[in-house]
């Protein structure tokens, strides 16, 4: 269950490194007038821009940090020498490598008003010194990736290595180069680049010398979400403004704002600053923002609580049907749970191409697969011995060794990793400290369909009727005509394919092992118990109140403590409750 | 009279406990006395696999006396097990000494490890052998006394509480499995030297650890026959078959099923204890639900409820567990899955029962 813990794990180490990249800036004042790193194209060119002093000296090697640092913003290379004449895309980008950085710098401009699409990329590579112009008659321009190299004009991949040179940028250049492209981004016609080159902007601290830009494209934005970040970007910059007065303003719109720069910049105020009304307002704003921070963070522990819940009730609720409603103790249900994720594997493995439906290809597949095993099971071994639990415990845990040590002789005994379709993977991102990962949410609704699936077919289908009235008194619904054997196996069946399904959903979360049902097991009987025996509803609320509970205790006290304490906690509700939450109404002194 | 009552009424029993006689002294004198050259020589692996077996009979022997007479599954009962083989394990452990690999006088390896400072107070009075051996008996009593006054309190029976010991186990090796339990973490406790000053590597000790195993399942055997055929007994197999008509004649169900299971738990602890210095090593995983549950076959298969049966099926399977995990030990989970499932459809009675009947079989014709 490691697996989707990923995205936030990634998530906290943006932050972290975001944090402490914006570090060195933090004690700065961007307004000053820019130092200068040294050139790491070490060109001719580099003459100039050498009439500025070089206050801080990069090893080239640290280049990134470099394009970060908002030193290397000034408002003196926003300065755009005269605008080159109007050529069509093409021939701009071809002119790039030659002429000084001032030419190259007017050249970019002319780019960026051409509006082609490939704009964007073309400006983006030069910016990082990706832009590297091959050896040849005619020269081509290429776009350096990782491994490729990518034709700047046609888009054609060059998988043989070419002899280039890389086009060479300077400070002032790559200044122009960054307002170019936030400007062109910012009046993407689609939201979701407006928004990221906001955010970008917002994140990188880089935002100061476009003041003017955004300000402008706040008065004709239309969109809610960009409105918002251009606002809190504004903001951010105001924070370090000379005037109390628009620090005070800026405090008050970045109250809600709940990026981590935003709080650590607010952070920094609340501490620092001169003004001791902004000050106080800076530290009241930090407290509000807490306290938004404090709820999302409930928030997400609830939904991670109910995630882990919904798990559990996929796991628990077949055991609900063949425990609960039948009697039988099946210890070979996380067995089933099993096969149902191996099914997902084995129909990935045979559909490689359509990776997009072979999950939901799987559940129906696992239903059957898993529920044949139950009901051979059921008819091979269980039937025998009904009314003897202890003995029927017994012999489903020596089903269950068989089935793991088959698979474990079959496939491996090593994990299997099924992948996740698109549709799956990905998160919602509500705001910067919340967002839902689409498989634990999408697991979630799913587990309570089939949830009402169960309750619908227990309760409003013919063998619903049945299942029920065998389950209640068996002689009774004998003698009525009910074929009690065949209702057996057929529930038994049920509450197995359920555990197919289960082992669907597993299988996106979790890697596909021979232990993997043996890790549910435990927990499924605790959530019947806590429950309460035959009755489904018990099965809902055990799951998602033990989920809860333990994504609650988690933060507190680590992962394994948590569910002892669970497991401690179930045993001594036991006691009060020896019949679990929901328990069946009857008056038999013996069941 | 005695004799009568727990030995002579036993045919089955009789015969076991011959052959544990004669076990007890024929081995010892094989390894000690015959030259390693001749056939009849009894190899120290062999003395100290059977002594381990001797501490799963025991095992064995414990289980059976609930599960057989009282009719209380118990899942867990591997804790009891583990917690007395860690109570030795920590004496063994503190007559380590300077001889660990930092050579910490008071603190063993992995506390050394762990950066700690001082002992935790647990592990106070361990170095003490009589201590130790009182805290083998007193742990598993004491959790067992706990557990089993909330568990029969409340009326748990039957599956329940099988799910719950389960859990129980379960709870504990994740707790155990913790390095910050003070207990060694995942790899337990270990690289033993001496026990009461004799060398745990030693041919003679091992037979030592032998015979004392051996005495502990004769005296263990006496001792759960003793209380089977008191009126104690009487009424705990009364309990099993018929809990509420007990009830209902005035009797206390609860205390007499809390107190057979204190008493099964202390002799789980013992035969913990015993296993511990044979096999030199106790770690969370003798906590595994698995462990618990697969003691409970070799009750079934020997046949519960009578406790020679139990003996019987601990060496029994434990045999063929030997056999099957050198020569195929990928089959060896197939037979055990097979096992399980067998003997609770074919022999109810176990390996024990089969023999009675054949017996009675013959008689008849």
């Amino acid at each position: 269950m490691t697996h989707p813990h990923h995205p936030r794990l990634a998530r906290w180490l943006c932050t972290l490194i975001l944090i402490l990249g914006a570090g060195p800036v933090a004690s700065a004042d961007p307004l000053q007038p820019a130092g200068l790193e040294s050139d790491e194209a070490r060109t001719p060119a580099v003459l100039d821009s050498a009439a500025a002093p070089a206050t801080l000296t990069l090893v080239p090697g640290e280049q990134d940090a470099a394009a970060a640092d908002p030193h290397s913003l000034t408002p003196e290379t926003l300065a755009v020498s005269e605008p080159a004449p109007v050529l069509d895309f093409a021939a701009l980008v071809a002119r790039l490598p030659e002429g000084s950085f001032r030419e190259r710098a007017a050249i970019a401009v002319s780019i960026a008003e051409t509006g082609d699409p490939r704009a964007v990329e073309v400006l983006g590579a030069l910016l990082e010194g990706q832009l590297e112009v091959s050896r040849e008659t005619p020269p081509r321009i290429l776009i350096r990736t990782a491994d490729t190299q990518v034709d700047a004009l046609s888009g054609e991949v060059w998988s043989e290595s070419v002899q280039t040179a890389r086009v060479p940028v300077n400070s002032p250049l790559r200044g122009q180069l960054r307002a170019l492209i936030a400007r062109l981004n910012l009046s993407h016609p689609e939201t979701r680049v407006r928004l990221d080159a906001v955010d970008r902007l917002m994140t990188s601290g880089s935002a100061a010398p476009l003041v003017d830009l955004l300000g402008a494209r706040l008065l004709v934005e239309e969109d809610a979400a960009v409105r918002e970040a251009i606002q809190v970007t504004l903001a951010m910059v105001d924070l370090q403004a000379g005037d109390a007065q628009q620090r005070l303003g800026a405090i008050a719109v970045l109250r809600g704002a709940l990026a981590p720069e935003v709080r650590a910049a607010v952070t920094r105020v609340a501490e620092i600053d001169p003004d001791e009304q902004v000050r106080a307002a800076a530290g009241e704003a930090l407290d509000s923002i807490q306290r938004r921070l404090q709820w999302y963070g409930f928030l997400e522990n609830l939904f991670f609580g109910l995630s882990l819940g919904s798990v559990l009730l996929l796991a628990a609720v077949g055991l609900a049907i063949t425990f609960g409603v039948m009697g039988v103790i099946n210890m070979a249900h996380g067995e089933l749970i099993m096969i149902g994720a191996y099914t997902t594997w084995l129909i990935q493995l045979a559909l490689p191409q359509h990776l997009e439906y072979s999950v939901l290809i799987a559940i129906p597949a696992a239903f059957m697969v898993a529920g044949l095993v139950g009901i051979a099971i059921e008819r091979g071994v269980i039937r025998f011995l009904y009314g003897r639990p202890l003995e029927t415990l017994l012999a489903t845990f020596g089903i269950s060794l068989i089935l793991q040590q088959a698979v474990r002789s079959l496939f491996s005994p090593l994990n299997r990793a099924v992948a996740s379709p698109d549709w799956l993977s990905g998160s919602l991102q509500i705001n910067p400290v919340l967002s839902i990962t689409y498989g634990r949410l999408y697991i979630l609704v799913f587990s309570l369909m089939v949830f009402v699936a169960l309750l619908i077919v227990l309760k409003r289908t013919d063998l619903g009727l049945k299942v029920r009235a065998v389950s209640q008194n068996r002689a009774m619904a004998r003698a009525l005509g009910v074929r009690a054997g065949w209702v057996d196996a057929l529930t038994f069946g049920l509450g197995a394919g359920i555990a197919g399904v289960a082992g669907v959903a597993l299988s996106q979360l979790t890697n596909v092992g021979p232990n993997l049902g043996q890790s549910y097991i435990i927990d499924s009987f605790m959530v019947v118990v806590f429950g309460g025996v035959g009755n489904l509803w018990g099965t809902l609320v055990g799951a998602m109140g033990l989920g809860v509970l333990n994504k609650f205790m988690e933060p507190y006290l680590g992962a394994v403590l948590a569910k002892i304490l669970v497991l401690i906690f179930i045993i001594l509700f036991i006691q009060k409750r020896p019949r679990g939450l929901f328990p069946q109404k009857g008056r038999a002194a013996e069941t | 009279m005695l004799a009568r009552r727990l030995l002579l009424s036993d045919r089955g029993g009789m015969i076991v406990l011959a052959l544990l006689l004669l076990m007890t002294i024929l081995v010892p004198v094989l390894n000690l006395m015959v030259p390693p050259e001749s056939p009849w020589h009894v190899s120290t692996y062999l003395v100290t696999l059977l002594g381990k077996f001797l501490t799963y009979a025991l095992l064995a022997l414990a289980v059976d006396l609930i599960w057989g007479y009282a009719g209380i599954l118990s899942l867990g009962h591997g804790a009891f097990f583990a917690l007395g083989g860690y109570a030795m394990g920590m004496y063994l452990m503190r007559q380590i000494g300077t001889r660990g690999v930092y050579g910490h006088p008071e603190l063993p390896d992995f506390m050394v490890f762990l950066n700690w400072d001082s002992l935790p107070w647990y592990w106070w009075g361990f170095d003490m052998f009589w201590f130790a051996m009182l805290m083998v008996v007193l742990v598993p009593g004491l959790l067992a006394l706990v557990f089993g006054w909330l568990a029969f309190r409340s009326r748990v029976t039957g599956v329940y509480f099988a799910i719950i010991t389960q859990a129980l186990t379960f709870a504990l090796m994740l707790a155990f499995f913790r390095n910050e339990m003070g207990f060694g973490g995942n790899n337990g406790l270990t690289d033993f030297k001496d026990i009461l000053g004799f060398s745990i590597q030693a041919r003679e000790t091992r037979v030592g650890l032998f015979v004392a195993s051996a005495i502990a399942l004769i005296l263990g055997y006496l001792a759960c026959r003793y209380i089977v055929t008191s009126r104690f007994g009487r009424v705990v197999v009364a309990i099993r078959d018929a809990e509420n008509r007990v009830r209902f004649s005035g009797y206390r169900v609860e205390s007499y099923k809390l107190w057979l299971f204190v008493f099964s738990a202390m002799l789980a602890g013992i035969a913990g204890a015993l296993y511990v210095p044979q096999v030199g090593i106790i770690n969370p995983g003798e906590f595994s639900p698995l462990s618990s549950i697969e003691l409970v076959v070799w009750v079934a298969t020997g046949g519960r409820g009578t406790l020679y049966g139990a003996v019987t099926g601990a060496f029994v399977v434990n045999y063929a567990k030997t056999w099957f995990t050198t020569a195929y030990p990928e089959l060896w989970l197939f037979a055990l899955g097979a096992l399980f499932v067998l003997v609770t459809l074919l022999l109810p009675r176990g390996l024990v029962g089969l023999i009675r009947r054949r017996r009675r079989e013959e008689d008849d014709s």
